[in-house]
């Protein structure tokens, strides 16, 4: 009888057998607590007008603080990507499509815009229609693509649309030269040099020119379909995706159609990909095949499925750290300082309780500063390297070796990084907190001497695969998703 | 003309790959009725309800509700006719709150398109109002069980007898004639099975269900059931009152065994 006695408040110690034990013993309920508690009960507990403006506010102020290059590359791009994502929101975190041809949408939305306004091919029309066009343009091909496949479920979808995915790079390179019958040698796509001369876009007569100007409208087209998402998701059509995404046959034989719901997730978010298509095409004046590969396609994912499948919110903020990220590590200074708060907050984070972390951060201190004055007393070589531009690069430099002629030494020390890390995952309780001490300077040296160096190439995709590593870790459901609970 | 039961099942049969589950199975229920099947693991229970829903068509015979066939219907067109059922396993949206597992399941009630939807066109308010009211009303059913703050949790942090009531209260939102519990106490403690069974009868007296149920628990068979029906290997091998059948020799030897073979 146990759970007739269940209160209608939840216990701070919940009674064996009743809901909140059940939820408490498998680890399958979410407890926070602290400031990132707080943060996240006021989150889920604010209207979503507040929470858009918490996404609104900061988006109006960043041009009016920002530099033209900055607005395009943080601000324009991270829309564009965002736009892309909150499509693949639809199929795979709403209706749990596993979608590997989205990309070849976007790349519709944007030839097909192309197509009819650009000097390549000498149409001009007006940026309002051509848009509609490139939207029903990608739905269409979405819905050819997606009728067949509407039956298949899981790995089958995920082969046949990246079939359709890679197939439409092939067509892209190749359908400058068609010979259609009755109209003859056809140019579609500009062949491998793809649409070039594409006009800006021209709304009802507003000439969209500049980086800003191309900002106010993204923004303003972004959160367009946000807000329409937000609806749809709340109705009985957003209801239905995410009944079939947790059980298709539940769902199947609770009234709903699946295959036709399928198709309809798979048909908005090809449209809502050849809009950003549309915008994508015009802003960089061109639509060339490589844009939109693979690469691309891994790339919205990981913002997806980073901000959490399924939440609207988490599409912005994964956009903002997958393309943010890798832009700010262009810099070494910027670079220096993403390293330092990202391993600074990781040990905060991870290593507990606070005996271990004072061990952890005075160990590490101690061993730096004792390393630094071993070898200016006796080893003079190891300190005679430059200290990186920057306040942050000028204090490390008084922690830090920096060896004269780094190159072999770093080389080395980034191997054993990668060793005593894979040494820490095998090692638990004091050993681990001690083996992480040198773990952590070993690391910070082969970022000092070696990958500081190349920060606009190789280190940044290292570090924000890193990065991703990390944070899928802490949160496997993504930023904001809700926990996923397969099997009970 | 004869008598028109609400669901009729003439002369199914369903075998899979040589297999034969159920064979030359008929079964009526009448409206108001509770009938339970009851019969050994493996017995077809499950298979029925499959092939009732339409999650499998039969190989031959008819399924009439209330007169027409709903042999060949996709699931979800079953559903919207009137049949409603709730899994021997458990199928919640788990990821899914108390709330919107119940919501979910009117799509078939409701008409709004997508595109009224995403632009909150007054057929769209409206459903969704109704749509939220109803869910709250089939909620408030199970008394205190399922009410206030449970409404906004996942379903995954329900308790097991809790989301057997979920099950139930989702069945009944798609508004069904007839609803079809597969086992709706397996699993559960003596008294969550004894309150089970008052659940049932008062879905049938307060909210005027025709119900088909499966059950092992003799008790519940024998508490609820109008009529009851026993199943062996797809065969119907009895029918009748619970004394009737459970008294039935072939019904005994089903479940326990053939004297002589127990001796040998």
């Amino acid at each position: 009888m146990a759970d007739e006695l269940t209160p209608q408040v939840p216990p701070d110690q919940p009674r064996i057998g009743v809901d909140e034990w059940v939820a408490s013993v498998e680890g399958r309920r979410e407890r926070y607590r602290g400031p990132v508690g707080w943060a996240r009960r006021a989150w889920d507990t604010a209207p979503p007008a507040v929470r858009l403006l918490a996404f609104l506010v900061p988006a109006a102020i960043f041009p009016l603080v920002t530099t033209e290059g900055n607005l395009f590359r943080y601000g324009l791009i991270t829309l564009v990507y965002a736009l892309l994502g909150l499509g693949l929101n639809v199929t795979v975190g709403f209706a749990g499509l596993l979608d590997l041809g989205y990309i070849a949408f976007f790349g519709f939305g944007a030839y097909t815009y192309g197509f009819v306004a650009s000097t390549h091919t000498g149409r001009h029309w007006q940026a309002e229609f051509a848009i509609l066009l490139a939207i029903a343009v990608a739905a269409l091909v979405g819905l050819i693509v997606g009728f067949p496949s509407r039956r298949l479920v899981g790995d089958y979808l995920a082969i046949v649309t990246l079939f359709f995915g890679q197939a439409f790079v092939v067509f892209v390179n190749n359908a400058n030269r068609i010979d259609f019958p009755f109209i003859g040698h056809t140019d579609l796509t500009g062949g491998a040099n793809g649409l070039d001369n594409i006009d800006p876009l021209n709304v009802f007569g507003w000439v969209v020119n500049t980086t800003k100007e191309y900002y106010w409208f993204t923004l303003g087209a972004f959160t367009l379909v946000m807000i329409l998402l937000y609806f749809v998701s709340e109705s009985r059509t957003g209801r239905a995706w995410k009944a079939l995404r947790e059980d298709p046959l539940a769902a199947e034989v609770m009234s709903m159609p699946v295959n036709r719901l399928k198709l309809m997730a798979f048909v908005f978010g090809a449209a809502i990909a050849g809009f950003a298509g549309a915008i994508y095409g015009s802003v960089q004046t061109g639509a060339f095949p490589g844009d939109f590969d693979v690469g691309l396609l891994i790339t919205i994912y990981a913002i997806v499925i980073l901000g959490g499948a399924g939440s609207l919110a988490g599409v912005i903020v994964g956009a903002l750290i997958v393309n943010g990220v890798p832009e700010l590590l262009r810099d070494p200074n910027q670079a220096e300082w993403v390293f330092y708060t990202t391993l600074v907050l990781l040990v905060l984070v991870k290593v507990r309780p606070w005996q271990k972390l004072v061990a952890v951060v005075g160990g590490t201190l101690a061993l730096g500063f004792a390393l630094v004055a071993i070898a200016n007393a006796w080893f003079p070589r190891w300190t005679a390297g430059q200290p990186g531009e920057g306040k942050l690069a000028h204090w490390v430099s008084h922690w830090m070796l920096l060896p004269s002629h780094p190159t072999q030494i770093a080389n080395w020390a980034y191997a054993l990084t990668i060793a005593l890390i894979l040494v820490l995952t095998l090692l638990r309780g004091w050993a681990r907190t001690i083996v992480m001490i040198p773990t952590i300077y070993v690391a910070a040296f082969a970022w000092e001497n070696l990958l500081l160096e190349q920060t606009a190439g190789a280190t940044r995709f290292l570090l924000l695969g890193a990065l991703l590593v990390v944070l899928m870790n802490a949160r496997p459901q993504g930023l904001f998703g809700t926990a996923r609970v397969e099997i009970v | 003309m004869a008598e028109r039961h609400l669901l009729e099942l003439s002369g199914v049969d369903k075998s899979f790959g040589g297999l034969a589950v159920l064979s030359d199975l008929d079964l009526h229920v009448d409206e108001g009725e509770i009938v339970s099947v009851i019969g050994p693991n493996g017995a077809g229970k499950t298979t029925l309800f499959n092939v009732i829903t339409g999650v499998y068509g039969p190989d031959e015979g008819e399924i009439l509700l209330d007169g027409e066939s709903i042999v060949g219907l996709e699931p979800h067109q079953v559903t919207n006719r009137g049949v409603a059922r709730t899994f021997q396993t458990l199928r919640l949206f788990l990821n899914m709150t108390v709330r919107e597992n119940v919501m979910a399941v009117q799509y078939g009630e409701t008409k709004a398109t997508v595109f009224e939807s995403m632009f909150r066109l007054p057929r769209a308010r409206r459903e969704e109002r109704e749509i939220r009211r109803r869910a709250e009303e089939k909620l408030s059913f199970f008394g205190q069980r399922l009410v206030g703050y449970r409404w906004d949790q996942p379903a995954y942090s329900l308790s097991y007898a809790n989301r057997r009531r979920l099950e139930i209260a989702r069945a009944m939102a798609t508004e069904p004639r007839i609803l079809l519990l597969d086992e709706p106490a397996a699993g559960m403690n003596p008294s969550e099975t004894h309150e089970i069974a008052e659940l049932i009868g008062k879905l049938r007296e307060e909210g005027k269900y025709t119900i088909l149920v499966i059950e092992h628990d003799m008790h519940v068979v024998e508490g609820i059931s109008d009529r009851v029906v026993a199943l062996d290997h797809g065969v119907k091998i009895a029918e009748g009152s619970f004394d009737d059948v459970a008294t039935d020799p072939r019904v005994v030897e089903a479940y326990l065994g053939l004297r002589r073979a127990e001796t040998k």
